[in-house]
């Protein structure tokens, strides 16, 4: 399997939805804004109504369900040990299971169960944001959102460009180290046997020429710029302008108006 | 050393967006001492191919044997036996990493396990074997050499395994028209003196019409047609059909059969091509 089947960060999966063709801006701020939302829900019926929104957005989207649950993979780790940190250390509520010094109370485990959803559903709308937004975009989208950071001296646009660069560069690089790592197994490398040291020694073998070929691939970058007279933000026009649509406007209200919702519903429910 | 692959099937990213088929179901066969070309168009799954055959890919179905060894066999430790298929990759300079020739030559068979005589004496002779002076290069960082030599260098790291079988996949592509002589050269020798099964990928029909005994075709994940060069090149129908062209020459004799010359097709020489279409001319004018 190749280590880019593995990886899905910043993944971008092109389509022609509602979703996919929104503004990246008002893409980009719905997304705060439902995630930050999300701190204020503190009830079953906040969370379930979310959910709800949540999958129905990604039914829209087309994107299937099981690929964005994919996105989960590399923070499950995280969520089950959020999950049994907060489940064993709580100290309110009755005690329901008594293991030695180890105590399990009541309402620990809804907290655990609480927090593990929240961060669940935290990743899900981060994945999704990078799912129907191309990384160009999404970093273009930033650059003009912060851009009145400027003022403040901020160059907005060089870490705006560095990003984009970063983001374009991850897929490349995953398949070189796919590559070389294949090269030296091929040699022998003691890369997919042996302990843990053997093949911590044997990666050497595949950071020096990764290190090379991404210097290389830099200097390249850097010239085909120059060469092309970039030289940063100052006066630079786009040849995609982003224009703020009349859909963007219904899109950043509903959004607007489904968080409110939510946070209504959370505070009107009981349990 | 024999090599046969049993209905291989591999499968790319399965059950994803981008789910695809690199082979499908094929069998293949090929004997101690061959030189094998192996072509096909972009995406045929060339590549996919010589990485199931030296066992670095495991297949989603079916089984690679090295003289009736499994290396799918997921049992038994089988990285031993999967080196004795020494595997260039495409541009193998971009896994060229130590400070000097010698030790990246040495990576191989300091991981077979060999002792320090036995290393020195390896990194000798492959640096002999692809043509390189031993005492000019050994000490040189493999970063400061020309592409050409880059690619000789890690050539020899492969050598130095001393692999009974070894597989080069696009082995000239981005060399000057010395650089690939000089490799080209180096390869039928290392074919001719040590008797090594050699299995040559190449998008370069010229290449594999002047050096391989026998051609596989592939397209589509299947074998589209094999034979013995001559006979697979002297067939422009059933290739056009595999999405190949004629070697050069043969495309010339062809042209020329077309238009009323009666010449073979399958010559690859340029001298004897020159003295039969000289021959068929002076036929003609008499």
């Amino acid at each position: 399997m190749a280590l880019s089947d593995v990886v899905t960060l910043g993944q971008y999966i092109p389509g022609n939805s509602l979703l996919h063709r929104l503004d990246p801006r008002t893409k980009f701020l719905a997304a705060i804004t439902l995630t930050i939302l999300l701190f204020f829900v503190t009830k079953i019926t906040g969370y379930f109504f979310f959910l709800v929104i949540l999958l129905s957005v990604v039914a829209a989207s087309g994107i299937s369900l099981r690929f964005l649950l994919r996105g989960l993979r590399p923070i499950l780790f995280l969520i089950l040990f959020t999950f049994v940190v907060q489940a064993f250390f709580s100290q309110e509520g009755n005690v329901i299971l008594q293991w030695g010094f180890l105590a399990i109370r009541d309402a620990g485990l809804w907290k655990a169960f609480f927090m593990s959803i929240r961060l669940t559903l935290l990743v899900l709308v981060t994945t999704l944001l990078t799912l129907v937004t191309s990384p160009i975009d999404l970093t273009d989208g930033l650059d003009r959102l912060f851009s009145f950071l400027h003022v403040l001296r901020v160059p907005v646009h060089e870490i705006a460009m560095m990003m984009t660069i970063a983001l374009r560069f991850i897929p490349t690089l995953l398949d070189e180290t796919d590559t070389i790592v294949k090269a030296q197994i091929s040699r022998g490398a003691p890369l997919d046997r042996g302990n843990i040291f053997r093949r911590l020694r044997g990666f050497v073998a595949v950071l020096i020429p990764l290190f090379v070929s991404a210097f290389r691939r830099a200097d390249e970058l850097a010239q085909a710029m120059e060469a092309r007279c970039y030289r940063g933000g100052e006066g630079r026009t786009r040849m995609r302008a982003m224009v703020l649509h009349w859909t963007d406007l219904w899109a950043a209200l509903a959004a607007l108006a489904l968080g409110l919702a939510t946070l209504s519903i959370n505070w009107l429910a009981v349990p | 050393m024999r090599i046969e692959a049993e209905r291989l099937t591999y499968i790319y990213g399965p059950g994803l967006p981008w789910e695809k088929r690199a082979l499908d179901d094929l069998s293949l066969r090929i004997e101690e001492g061959e030189f094998v070309g192996l072509v096909g168009e972009t995406g045929s799954g060339k590549s996919t191919l010589v990485q199931l055959l030296n066992g670095i890919l495991r297949p989603t179905s079916g089984r690679v044997l090295l003289d009736g060894v499994d290396l799918t066999d997921r049992r038994k430790p089988v990285w031993k036996a999967r080196l004795q298929v020494g595997l260039v990759f495409q541009f193998p300079e971009s896994q060229l990493f130590a400070e000097t020739v010698a030790e990246d030559i040495a990576f191989g068979p300091r991981n077979l396990g060999l002792d320090r005589q036995e290393v020195s004496k390896r990194v000798e002779e492959s640096l002999l074997k692809v043509g390189l002076e031993p005492a000019l290069f050994r000490q040189r960082s493999p970063f400061t050499l020309s592409g050409g030599e880059k690619r000789l260098v890690a050539i020899a790291g492969i050598l130095a395994m001393c692999p009974r079988v070894l597989i080069v996949d696009e082995v000239t592509a981005g060399l000057d028209p010395r650089g690939k002589r000089d490799i080209l050269t180096r390869i039928k020798l290392l074919h001719r003196n040590e008797r090594t099964t050699v299995i040559m990928v190449s998008h370069d029909m010229d290449e594999i019409a002047s050096l391989v005994e026998r051609v596989v075709v592939l397209k589509g994940g299947r074998i589209c047609r094999q034979g013995q060069t001559t006979e697979v090149f002297s067939d422009e129908e059933s290739l056009a059909g595999c999405g190949i062209r004629l070697p050069t020459i043969p495309q010339i004799l062809s042209s020329l059969g077309r238009a009323g010359w009666r010449l073979p097709v399958s010559i690859f020489d340029v001298q004897e091509a020159a003295r039969l279409i000289a021959q068929e001319c002076h036929r003609g004018a008499v």
